[in-house]
């Protein structure tokens, strides 16, 4: 039983940094109809700058706000400088955003150094307490309490204000939201910033995590954050949780139960997925 | 009276294909002017190239007395241009309320007015209020299509075939709508039924291989059958 729960709290933890990151790709994918490969290169910025901070500064807050600013900031000159060119063309989409995934993991050694940096929790998130007979291990719990956070407060924006409605209208028909009058390329940029935030904020959340942090962390968690966004239906929000918790489960009891078929399970949860539902669990059918 | 919206000599390439190949024509305030023509002929791409959603090549395109044919959809729509698409661009997985808070510019009192006019004016709105627009019937859809374009107070409203795939008692409560509107919305109006067209029109273009090849008022176009058969296949 113990291990069980162990197993589950480790998925669901494992899940929400994932969910940080698909949800941010599902709704650029699903809005801009950009593909962007280089979401995780700022996953991996997040990790560093808010690793840095937090040891600069020894605020933990402050690490994550920073991280979380350095997203938005790098989201923009992202979108600006290299996504706006390459509206339309997903083959230019995905040599520039890959070239840039390898930019940005190569800065990252220019800045922080080649070598793999030590990341850990604040005192007050450290160890773990006892309920029912059960072990939970605070950090875990923080990062499941900080993804549902998230979730719920996007979902609100979503679902009850006009820029939220704007989003969603324009993940189902673009065109028709500028006939509307909406310039949606300022919507497009908003949206890239705020995915791209949330990259950062899953990257810093994992480095006490993980206990270490590396420049080629941003790839391997984005191809995961891509299955997620296969798996919940592409511009799906919800989708991208619910998505994200299942592969993060997924990988959490094959990693303990059946080690080498850790990523195989991933895939054919897609695979499955794609058989009975090709948009999706919660995509929309065009 | 008024020329609210005036196109000259505009011409429209989508991808390699020269669609518009010279429309002109000229829209009088207060008036619905309706575009006829056979399928293919250029119709909805005339709409659409008014909107700046397939943007011209060539020719000006001017909107009380200003040009916009190099504005983007955004700022063709904010000067006062309403737009009712051919398949309607119902956003399926907002409900009809939603659907029209996004078309709102704003919620002012005279904003509010006018939702309150709309939903007597369609009452099925009101009752599906709640319901995601993708599971409307064909006419509802339709008519929150119109609702759309017309809760903001547009100057002029496009609208793209609007009786198409509706029953005929549907097309009939569409139509009477139209007529309200007329009152205060100049309306340019692509049609293919032509009882339709000529209950509502005022004035007739007929577009023919992308260029316009007739005008006139409706009257006209209702006496003269040789012009109805040779362009519109109808006696």
């Amino acid at each position: 039983m113990d291990v069980f729960f162990n197993l589950t709290l480790n998925g669901l933890a494992t899940g929400m940094l994932i969910f940080l990151l698909a949800a941010g790709l599902t709704l650029i994918f699903g809005l801009m109809d950009v593909l962007n490969f280089a979401h995780g290169g700022l996953f991996a910025w997040g990790a560093y700058s808010g690793t840095w901070l937090y040891a600069t500064t020894g605020s933990f807050i402050i690490g994550i706000l920073g991280a979380v600013v350095t997203g938005l900031i790098l989201g923009l000159i992202t979108e600006r400088v290299i996504i706006k060119p390459v509206y339309g063309n997903h083959v230019q989409q995905i040599l520039i955003t890959l070239g840039l995934m390898l930019v940005l993991s190569e800065l990252l050694k220019v800045v922080w150094g080649p070598n793999q940096l030590s990341a850990t929790a604040p005192d007050f998130l450290k160890g773990s307490f006892e309920v029912g007979g059960v072990i939970i291990i605070k950090y875990r719990l923080f990062i499941i309490a900080v993804g549902l956070l998230v979730f719920f407060a996007v979902q609100y924006v979503l679902k009850n204000t006009k820029i939220g409605l704007v989003v969603r209208a324009g993940v189902m028909n673009k065109e028709m939201v500028q006939a509307l009058g909406i310039n949606i390329k300022k919507v497009f940029m908003l949206v890239f910033m705020v995915g791209s935030g949330m990259a950062a904020l899953s990257g810093v959340l994992l480095g006490p995590y993980s206990g270490v942090i590396h420049a080629e962390m941003g790839m391997e968690f984005a191809i995961l954050a891509f299955i997620v966004v296969v798996i919940g239906g592409m511009g799906s929000f919800p989708g991208s949780i619910l998505a994200a918790i299942l592969v993060g489960l997924s990988g959490s009891f094959m990693a303990y139960y059946v080690p080498d078929l850790a990523l195989a399970a991933n895939m054919l949860l897609m695979a499955i997925v794609l058989i009975f539902r090709p948009q999706g669990l919660f995509g929309w059918k065009g | 009276m008024t020329i609210q919206l005036k196109l000259n000599e505009v011409e429209t390439y989508i991808g390699q294909f020269h669609i518009l190949q010279g429309i002109s024509l000229e829209v009088r305030k207060g008036e619905v002017t309706v575009l006829l023509g056979r399928n293919g002929a250029g119709k909805t791409t005339t709409l659409r190239t008014i909107m700046g959603l397939n943007p011209s090549t060539k020719g000006t395109i001017t909107f009380n007395n200003e040009e916009i044919q190099s504005l983007p959809t955004y700022s063709v729509a904010q000067k006062g241009i309403g737009y009712v698409p051919e398949d309607q661009g119902i956003f399926s997985e907002l409900t009809v309320e939603e659907n029209l808070k996004v078309a709102m510019k704003n919620e002012s009192d005279s904003t509010k007015e006018r939702l309150n006019y709309i939903l007597n004016l369609f009452p099925d709105l009101k009752k599906f209020w709640k319901k995601p627009g993708g599971l409307l019937s064909g006419g509802q859809k339709q008519m929150l299509s119109i609702a759309r374009a017309y809760v903001n107070d547009n100057e002029l409203l496009l609208i793209d075939e609007p009786s198409k795939g509706l029953a005929p008692i549907v097309v009939e409560k569409v139509m009477e709508s139209i007529i309200e509107m007329k009152d205060t919305t100049t309306i340019v109006l692509v049609e293919q039924n032509f009882m339709m067209a000529s209950t509502i029109g005022d004035h007739f273009y007929i577009i023919d291989d992308g260029q316009t090849v007739q005008n006139g008022p409706m009257e006209v176009l209702k006496e003269d059958d040789e012009m109805r058969r040779k362009y519109l296949g109808i006696a």
